[in-house]
């Protein structure tokens, strides 16, 4: 089978309206190019999981309203402070959210990738968060000596992962280096999009010293080549955030005004690269 | 030279890093946008304790391989000695509320969210709560929210509970069977009165509270020199900040 190698509109319009769509955090990968975009097709009513939690790329689509609803543990613009236009969709009651708690999320994921209806997890016995989950069932560990309550988490598909990557094979390799977690959403998920900062010559799978760091091309279903990709957010050692940037936005985003002339200037208006 | 407050609260943190506890810390790990605590941990680690740091958000040489994912497999198996929670608001009883206020919670002000704190309070055997606004309308009788609770009944898995609060006024230890902080000692300039009339939760006060230890002049050095190197590239903002802008 083939890995299409399309453009990065092309890769947009893999992305239906509705779809429950997985995302990295900001510091992990983070396809921001192709959320810019998801915001220029208008993808509407996405359902988005934040692996564990959420930054400024969730904060760009419930502003530019393309989220119906967000599963996460958090939502924060790291230095950069409260995420504005999460925060002001909270206020206004605009989203469905439903928190979570990081390793949950992650466990959800690695039941998925095993194919098991449910994991076990620590913790959260006591805290006001698994009160609003009643999906998340507490047992007895059937395995102890004493009673031993612990919290069943169901296993969790998304219907699509989005990532980005430090480079893509002809073959629909991908690498992401040592964010090898990248790799347990891509298996969970049921198809995996991916955009990378370029396209290398020969085979990853092939190389020993990288394809430990490579989601292999079984679980992509597409690629695209997204130059600084993860702009205005970091990349491995590649580059690092722009700090000034996103300042500018949380400051800009905390008006409905402010966040729809960043959304012209930056992402609808004038693009800075010929490749997006 | 004045101390700046962000140092005193390290040289704070480093102090109980390295007391005596039934759980040595020998790994600490740090997550978003903690760079106090970070600093903490490298400052017990100039002072000689031999501890590693973690740091999740650390961009370049990250100490993980598998990112947070890594991070909470480690906490799950007890490998993770120490970490660090804070909250909108943290009541007598240590628990804490990453959600924000109100009925229901988050609805006059909604905060990030819970992080893995729901999780690491009961498998990170360590934990040192902190938040530098110290008001009534942080520490408050009872959080709205419960992320993570301070201590738990009998037969619920954990194991530890918050050693300590490090405010912007003082330092609590927390007597876990009892489940009530302990006045621990108190920073330049307040008094047990100015604590008690901004603590909104009761707490117990012995008769010798000592002033909060500051940072020693190698402490400083440090802080301003190795610390900031390693640390730099994972908080620009607090480095440049506390320390000054860099020479050119």
């Amino acid at each position: 089978m083939t890995v299409p190698l399309d453009s990065l509109d092309a890769l947009a319009a893999r992305v239906p309206d509705g779809a429950f769509v997985a995302l990295p955090p900001d510091n992990s990968l983070c396809p921001v190019a192709l959320v810019r975009a998801l915001i220029r097709r208008g993808v509407r009513d996405l359902s988005v999981l934040g692996v564990p939690i959420s930054g400024f790329a969730t904060d760009l689509l419930i502003g530019a309203g393309c989220v119906a609803s967000l599963t996460t543990s958090a939502v924060t613009l790291g230095e950069a402070g409260l995420a504005p236009r999460f925060t002001a969709a909270m206020k206004a009651g605009a989203l469905h959210l439903t928190d979570a708690t990081c390793p949950a999320v992650h466990t959800a994921l690695q039941a998925a990738e095993k194919g098991v209806p449910f994991m076990p997890l620590r913790g959260m016995i006591g805290t006001d968060l698994l009160p609003q989950r009643p999906e998340w069932k507490v047992i007895d560990n059937p395995f102890a000596d004493a009673p031993d309550p612990i919290v069943l988490i169901p296993a969790l598909a998304p219907d699509l992962a989005l990532i980005h990557a430090a480079m893509a094979d002809r073959f629909g390799n991908v690498w992401v280096g040592r964010r090898r977690e990248l790799a347990t959403i891509a298996h969970a998920a049921r198809a995996t999009l991916v955009t990378a900062e370029r396209i290398v010559e020969g085979n990853l799978m092939e190389d020993e010293r990288l394809a430990p760091g490579v989601i292999s091309s079984l679980y992509v279903s597409a690629v695209a080549v997204a130059e600084r990709g993860a702009w205005p957010l970091g990349l491995l050692d590649l580059y690092g955030a722009d700090a000034a940037h996103i300042d500018a936005y949380a400051k800009a985003a905390r008006t409905d005004e402010g966040f729809r002339a960043y959304l012209a200037e930056h992402v609808l208006g004038p693009l800075p690269k010929a490749a997006e | 030279m004045t101390v700046a407050r962000e140092e005193l609260l390290i040289a704070a943190i480093a102090d109980l890093i390295a007391a005596p506890h039934p759980h040595p810390a020998r790994h600490a790990a740090v997550g978003a946008a903690s760079p106090i605590p970070a600093h903490a941990v490298m400052l017990a680690r100039h002072r000689g304790l031999d501890v590693r740091l973690s740091l999740l958000q650390q961009r370049v040489g990250n100490p993980f391989t598998e990112g947070a994912r890594e991070l909470f497999d480690l906490a799950g198996q007890g490998r993770i000695d120490l970490f660090f929670l804070g909250g909108v608001q943290i009541d007598g009883q240590a628990n804490i509320n990453l959600i924000g206020t109100g009925q229901p919670a988050g609805s006059s002000a909604r905060l990030p969210g819970n992080f893995g704190s729901a999780f690491m309070a009961f498998t990170v055997p360590r934990v040192i709560l902190f938040r530098e606004e110290h008001s009534p309308r942080v520490l408050v009788p009872k959080v709205d929210y419960v992320s993570a609770p301070g201590v738990s009944p009998p037969g619920v898995f954990r194991r530890g509970s918050p050693q300590a609060l490090v405010t912007g006024r003082c330092v609590f230890t927390f007597d876990a069977p009892r489940a009530r902080f302990v006045l621990a000692s108190l920073h330049p300039g307040e008094t047990r009165e100015s604590v008690r009339e901004a603590t909104g939760f009761d707490y117990d006060e012995p008769d010798a509270v000592p002033e909060t230890r500051g940072p020693s002049e190698s402490d400083r050095a440090a802080l301003a020199g190795p610390i900031r190197a390693a640390l730099e590239d994972t908080y620009p903002q607090f480095c440049a900040r506390v320390f000054g802008a860099r020479a050119a």
